[in-house]
């Protein structure tokens, strides 16, 4: 027994009806597509930031060698190359390292054995610059050089430069599978809107021979892929902060989070995605579908 | 008016309605009277000739002026095309629904004239539960809800008791009477006959007018 036509109670049904699995498979594809979204720029926030700290780490120290003399023994000029760096502008402090720590790092290359006494092992000066305004590399060599002594100055340029193409490249690469991703779900609300027009033909004919402007049938498609796309875009953006969350939780401490270092904050990343979604949607059903309607007679 | 490389189906017509009459349009099967209203409602174009509608030639309309064209005309398909995803009610409220016409603008008026075609107990029911005769009924109601200036009807009364023709003919009379330009066409000789008005008799691609089904000359 149906239920009597309540007046008050009518409100329109949607012009374009239902569709069936297909809509659950797009769905479904969409939503993998937000999740890798939002996992490109979770991950690209988080090699960013790796590369700042190794960059800053690197750009906030530089490290001193000096060599003995023949008027001057390398303990001593170790602790008068600290003392005059100490007193550069630009530095925040300046620490000769132990013999025993330069000899450690020698081992690498000369064995385990202890090196004999007489041996002039060059003493390292750990050389922590101002984080604001940090003196250069030409300004240390020049108060040494100005001192007397015989040191090589290296401020880790090298590595920094190398830091910083990687972190470029981080970057780029996220943003490109980004792009790469919102193309991809563009190209799928396409096909799936030219689908939906052929699958439908008879409704678009008749709202065609009702009087319906192609704008109005192509809203109807727009909407209905917008509506898909924002759920996708909620689903896909809940499992990627999901899956960045077991990463930072499980990975803690091992090299996975040293690589890419995420914080509670990143999880936040993926809000926008249902708004992004649905606008590609919104964008590509609606230009797919006026062109579509245009060819028609 | 040609489909491909068939043979002309509609060659040398010349005919005009008068704004506000009421003719029947009558011929055998085949001869290209749904072809003919499709032509003038916008479905098909002609292979060569001229067609004016409200004093324009349709061939020089450009694509977006269509659809306010289309909304003049109110069209009873012969396979009535009703949306079988929508119900009874919502398929009669397409028209102004389409116009852009808030559902409490129309709800009354669609919820009238569906019980004055019989519908009052079936708004709520889709397509697919209708009899032949309730799916008539309502694509009928469709094509006049929003008052066209032109009604176009192929065989309207063609899955209906003559008691239903006659009420049908009374409504498409009733919207002449206040204005619209009403063509049917139908092999219902009797209902021609019964309603007096003239016949454009189309047979073998050309189209004779007849003061009525009786076809005797005007």
């Amino acid at each position: 027994m149906s239920e009597p036509f309540e007046l008050k109670r009518w409100w329109p049904a949607p012009l374009l009806p239902r569709e069936d699995g297909r809509q659950w498979s797009l769905l479904f594809v969409l939503t993998v597509l937000c999740c890798l979204a939002s996992l490109a720029v979770i991950g690209g926030l988080a090699a960013n930031r790796a590369a700042e700290g190794w960059r800053s780490q690197l750009v906030g120290s530089a490290t001193v060698v000096v060599r003995a003399t023949e008027r001057e023994s390398a303990d001593a000029a170790a602790a008068r190359a600290a003392e005059t760096l100490a007193g550069v502008k630009g530095v925040a402090e300046a620490r000769a390292l132990e013999r025993a720590k330069a000899e450690a790092l020698m081992s690498r290359f000369l064995g385990p054995d202890p090196l004999p006494p007489d041996l002039p092992v060059p003493r390292l000066i750990a050389v922590e610059l101002n984080p604001k305004a940090p003196a250069t590399a030409a300004a240390l060599r020049a108060a040494l050089t100005a001192a007397g002594l015989d040191a090589t100055v290296d401020d880790h340029s090298l590595w920094t430069r190398e830091i910083m193409r990687a972190g470029d490249l981080a970057r780029w690469a996220a943003s490109a599978l980004f792009a790469l991703i919102v193309a991809a779900a563009g190209a799928l609300i396409a096909f799936a809107t030219h689908q939906g027009l052929t699958a439908r033909d008879d409704v678009v004919t008749m709202l065609h021979l009702s009087g319906a402007t192609d704008g109005f049938i192509a809203r109807q498609f727009q909407a209905r892929f917008a509506r898909m796309a924002a759920h996708a875009g909620i689903a896909g953006g809940l499992a990627a902060a999901a899956a960045a969350a077991a990463l930072r939780l499980l990975g803690q401490g091992q090299t996975l989070t040293a690589m890419l270092p995420v914080q509670w904050t990143d999880l936040a990343a993926p809000l926008p995605c249902p708004f992004i979604a649905a606008l590609v949607a919104a964008v590509t059903a609606r230009l797919t579908a006026e062109a579509a309607l245009r060819r028609m007679p | 008016m040609r489909y491909g490389r068939d043979p002309e189906i509609l060659k040398d017509i010349s005919f005009s309605l008068e704004k506000g009459s009421f003719h029947f349009l009558m011929g055998p099967s085949g001869s290209g009277k749904s072809t003919l209203l499709k032509l003038i409602y916008l479905a098909e174009r002609v292979s060569r000739g001229r067609i004016e509608l409200f004093g324009r030639d349709i061939m020089g309309i450009k694509a977006k002026e269509r659809p306010q064209l289309r909304r003049r005309i109110g069209v009873v398909f012969q396979e009535f095309r009703l949306l079988d995803h929508l119900s009874a009610f919502d398929n009669a409220a397409l028209a102004p629904r389409i116009a852009g016409e808030k559902p409490a603008a129309y709800r009354q008026d669609v919820a009238e004239l569906l019980a004055w075609v019989g519908l009052g107990q079936r708004m709520h029911a889709m397509p697919a539960a209708l009899s032949g005769g309730e799916k008539q009924r309502l694509a009928i109601a469709r094509a006049v809800l929003h008052r066209p200036d032109i009604l176009l009807a192929d065989e309207p009364t063609g899955n209906v008791d003559a008691a239903i023709g006659l009420r049908i003919l009374r409504l498409f009379t009733e919207l002449n009477r206040l204005g619209a330009t009403v063509l049917i066409a139908s092999h219902d000789e009797e209902l021609v006959a019964r309603s007096g008005k003239p016949v454009l008799y189309l047979e073998d691609g050309h189209v004779t007018a007849y003061a009525g089904a009786a076809r005797t000359p005007q």
